[in-house]
């Protein structure tokens, strides 16, 4: 049998066994897609070698070439998000080396290869664990605390043609994952047994929670105006009437403020203030543990700005226009422009002090949040929308 | 609620320590309610190492008590040895001896000005003045050949006069520095977050400040309106015509803002002191040995006034000198600062006494 | 110092006008020039005329406290300062080599603390009600005093 028997491009939407049905998935085209030349080359040579075995046929079957199609599309997936957080960090030396007016990173090409150095060089660091440390507690809070990260990032769709999975529950899981962290991080200060991370991991226990209350309830109030929690549909409502900030646009300051908060950063990254906490609660992470966590502030970031995007800023959608034009790179560039907005604020602001910041977070963004949510109760009532 | 108290030991490694000093501090919750300074971890014996040295050696270790005011320690040294000799400097080695340390001044309020950005959490004003610290250092290099131990007054004058366009360079820089001081303080003053990180932390009462024997800028900025250039002025500082900045909240932002308008009234200084600046020597024959006595100098140094107290016995090498370093008696103070504040106020607050250890361990 | 007047700057003339007529014989003026004013004062008395110098001609700071040892008997030099117009008090006080005591005025000069401490540590003087006498810049395990002439740098044969 010739090479051609073994290794032909179907459709995926043709295959059975596809969860998606007939909607169509750019990533799990390409995973099924990847896997059918993968796999077919791998059945060619096993049949050249012992024909008519019964391997080389299951290996292109529907259902391997669905099961492994799923793995290679969650890869292409994360391999995407991640060039894009590379990116966004590459964004950030380059704006806070404009804001500074001095040289940012140099290495590669417009210094875009620095990350994987500094990667390198943390992968090749040794592992060092503090001899009192509560181990478990040390690694597995650690652990979650990136997992959770990598995973909501998974889980924000890039457009209506690329995503993991589309449910009912979209945002609200998201959200959900996204307040798992700080309840780790809190271990994570407390399992080092280093009095600087323990005060870090409760500045970050305090502050989150105090800021998950106001970004909650803007939450609720996104989803009241578009009346449902899945994601597409939120962004359907947005293009088919106006993008949610400019009815609601206390509800996106607010967002943003505690989403800068949340992914702590200047001015609110309290439990890291390098200043009097050495490293807060990472202070006893190091290598490549600490890498990740580096990595883990950047994915939470761009979370955050996904997530102000696809409530209020319209999600992958153009203003103007019902055709949808390249939505990936449209969605990507708007997240782009938000975390522009915190690279600014850090490059421009200091950083708070514990007390103030819960007065900001509990006297100041939760009635905004409040009055954020009145303003969409009376024009949901008024029938506005 | 239950609630205990623990210590927490800041140093002598730490970020906010900007050398090697610890603060113990006793924290409920995040509230300090007890502090204890640690020095001594750079511990030379530099006034012992002194006795066994000539008097023009000591010049340069002069330089080493701090690395960003060097200018005014061998300043304050030369003038105390004059004073032994009872020499006369000439004129035009006044002059130069106050251009220099008046951009001595400037340069370590910009390092101090960096630090304190860094304290708050900032970056930006971290790099934006030591951006402009170089056009000072620059300065340094044309006059001295150094940028940081500049080895440059002499006993009984500077080593050498003003190199060539000296005048002009320093002229442009002050002019420009003047305008580009503003970009800082507009990143500084009109952030509410910088504001609220200074304003009433880390407060001294006037009396208090006079009683712990603060000087310089924290004096200054805790309504104590004396300044040794005006008051018991030495050099030329008589002829200049300057003001002194006080404030009286004797806050953080106090200290801050008085620093900031000493940079400008130092830019003044320059100005005035090379307009009538007069031709002349810049340095006359000094004896070798210095007749036995006992006299002192003092000076006002960036962070503060500072004192040489030399002891001569007639021979080559002093018999005594001892340095009083302004951070050394400004931090004795730090547990009444820091007392009542928060643990995030600690940088805030330890950042405006502009600590420098060589000068404090000696 | 109640019912005493009160000075706020005072002048050289008056500083040594006012001193003489309180403490008479005990303190003797060394020499005096402009804005500097030099003393020698028993140790007996050191505390009370520190006093009077700060709650009477208001000299709100101890610029300086050093000691020299003299090989025959060691030395206290204050350096005191007002906040005002520029005057400076120096005061020797000689303390005999066997009996290393004199009063502390940490009581008076908070800012005197330190200086007290570096003092006893690197020259051995004691002071007494001194809050918190210990080393403070050399290892608390010190057994010698370095800055003491007996004590020789290595290279000072």
């Amino acid at each position: 049998m010739s090479f051609s028997d073994w290794v032909n491009i179907s459709d995926p939407l043709a295959n059975p066994n596809s969860p998606y049905g007939v909607t169509e998935n750019i990533p799990y085209s390409v995973g099924s897609g990847l896997w059918e030349i993968i796999g077919g080359i791998l059945a060619w040579i096993i049949n050249m070698i012992v024909p008519g075995n019964r391997l080389s046929p299951w290996l292109i079957s529907d259902a391997v070439t669905n099961a492994l199609g799923l793995v290679l599309m969650v890869v292409v997936f994360f391999a995407v998000i991640f060039i894009v957080n590379l990116t966004m960090i590459w964004i950030e030396r380059k704006v806070l080396g404009r804001i500074m007016d001095r040289r940012a990173t140099r290495i590669g090409p417009l210094g875009y290869l620095q990350c994987l150095a500094d990667g390198l060089k943390t992968f090749l660091k040794e592992h060092i664990m503090p001899d009192k440390a509560d181990k478990k507690g040390y690694m597995w809070a650690v652990s979650i605390v990136i997992g959770s990260a990598v995973l909501i990032a998974g889980m924000i769709p890039l457009s209506p043609r690329w995503f993991l999975a589309d449910y009912g529950t979209g945002l609200l899981i998201v959200f959900g994952i996204f307040a798992v962290s700080p309840f780790m991080i809190l271990v994570a200060g407390w399992a080092q047994n280093n009095k600087y991370s323990l005060i870090g991991g409760m500045r970050a226990a305090a502050q989150m929670i105090s800021y998950e209350i106001p970004m909650l309830l803007v939450f609720v109030s996104v989803v009241l105006m578009a009346g449902s929690l899945n994601i597409n549909d939120i962004v359907q409502f947005q293009m088919d009437n106006t993008w949610f900030i400019i009815p609601q646009f206390i509800g996106f300051v607010v967002f943003m403020v505690a989403a800068v908060a949340e992914a702590e950063r200047i001015p609110f990254d309290l439990p890291e203030a390098e200043a009097e906490l050495v490293e807060g609660w990472q202070t006893e992470y190091g290598g490549m543990k600490w890498g990740l966590i580096m990595l883990s502030d950047y994915f939470r970031g761009y979370v955050a700005c996904a997530l102000g995007v696809i409530m209020f800023l319209g999600g992958w959608a153009l203003p103007f226009m019902d055709e949808l034009v390249i939505p990936e790179i449209v969605f990507l560039l708007k997240v782009i422009l938000l975390f522009f907005i915190m690279v600014w604020a850090r490059g421009t602001f200091g950083r708070i002090r514990t007390d103030q910041i819960l007065n900001i977070g509990w006297k100041v963004l939760l009635p905004l949040a409040v009055l954020n949510l009145f303003i969409v109760v009376l024009l949901k009532m008024g029938g506005v929308f | 609620m239950m609630t205990s108290k623990m210590w927490v030991t800041m140093g002598p490694q730490h970020p906010f320590s900007h050398g090697l000093w610890t603060l113990k501090v006793k924290i409920d919750g995040e509230v300090i309610t007890d502090a204890i300074p640690i020095i001594g971890y750079l511990h030379r014996g530099w006034e012992k190492e002194c006795e066994n040295r000539t008097y023009p050696q000591i010049i340069p270790m002069a330089d080493r008590l701090c690395y960003s005011a060097s200018m005014t320690w061998s300043h304050v040294y030369v003038m105390a040895v004059e004073e032994a000799l009872g020499i006369e400097v000439p004129e035009r080695a006044q002059y130069l001896r106050v251009v220099a340390d008046e951009i001595c001044r400037i340069q370590s309020h910009l390092m101090w000005l960096a630090a304190m950005g860094t304290d708050l959490g900032n970056l930006t004003v971290f790099l934006w003045s030591l951006r402009e610290r170089e056009m000072f250092l620059d300065l340094f290099v044309k006059l001295c050949g150094q940028r940081l131990t500049t080895n440059y007054p002499r006993i009984g004058g500077v080593r050498n006069d003003m190199p060539y366009l000296f005048e002009r360079d320093c002229m442009r820089v002050v002019d420009l520095f003047e305008k580009r001081l503003w970009d800082i303080i507009a990143l500084m003053d009109d952030s509410a977050i910088f504001l609220s990180r200074m304003q009433g932390v880390g407060r001294i009462s006037r009396k208090e400040a006079a009683n712990m024997g603060l000087t310089g800028p924290g004096m200054r900025g805790c309504g104590v309106n004396f300044d040794v250039r005006r008051d018991d002025p030495y050099e030329v500082y008589d002829l200049l015509d300057f003001e002194v900045p006080v404030h009286k909240d004797g806050d953080a932002y106090a200290r801050y803002a008085v620093r900031i308008e000493e940079m400008f009234q130092s830019c003044e200084i320059i100005r005035q002191a090379m307009a009538q600046m007069p031709d002349g020597p810049v340095r006359i024959k000094v004896p070798r040995n210095v007749p036995a006595g006992s006299h002192f100098a003092r000076i006002e140094d960036p962070r503060g006034e500072a004192l040489m107290h030399l002891i001569s016995d007639g021979t080559d090498k002093p018999y005594r000198l001892k340095v009083r370093s302004p951070i050394f008696v400004n931090v004795s103070g730090a547990k009444r600062m820091v007392l009542g504040t928060r643990m995030a106020d600690v940088p805030a607050i330890m950042g405006t006494i502009d600590m420098c250890l060589g000068e404090t361990d000696r | 110092m109640a019912g005493d007047d009160f000075y706020e700057a005072p002048t050289v003339e008056q500083v040594i006008q006012l001193i003489g007529d309180r403490f008479g014989g005990d303190v003797t003026v060394r020499g005096s020039k402009e804005r500097r004013v030099f003393l020698s004062a028993g140790r007996e008395r050191i505390y009370e005329l520190c006093e009077y110098i700060h709650d009477v001609l208001n000299f709100e700071q101890a610029s300086s406290l050093s000691g020299v040892d003299w090989e025959t008997h060691m030395q206290m030099v204050y350096h005191l300062s007002n906040y005002y117009n520029g005057v400076m008090i120096e005061i020797e006080v000689d303390i005999p080599n066997d009996d290393l005591r004199v009063d502390s005025v940490t009581p008076i000069w908070e800012g005197a603390n330190w200086h007290e401490r570096e003092t006893y540590e690197l020259f051995g003087i004691v002071f007494d009600n001194h809050p918190q006498l210990e080393r403070l810049l050399t290892p608390c395990d010190y057994e010698f005093f370095p800055f003491r002439k007996s004590y020789k740098l290595r290279r000072a044969e």
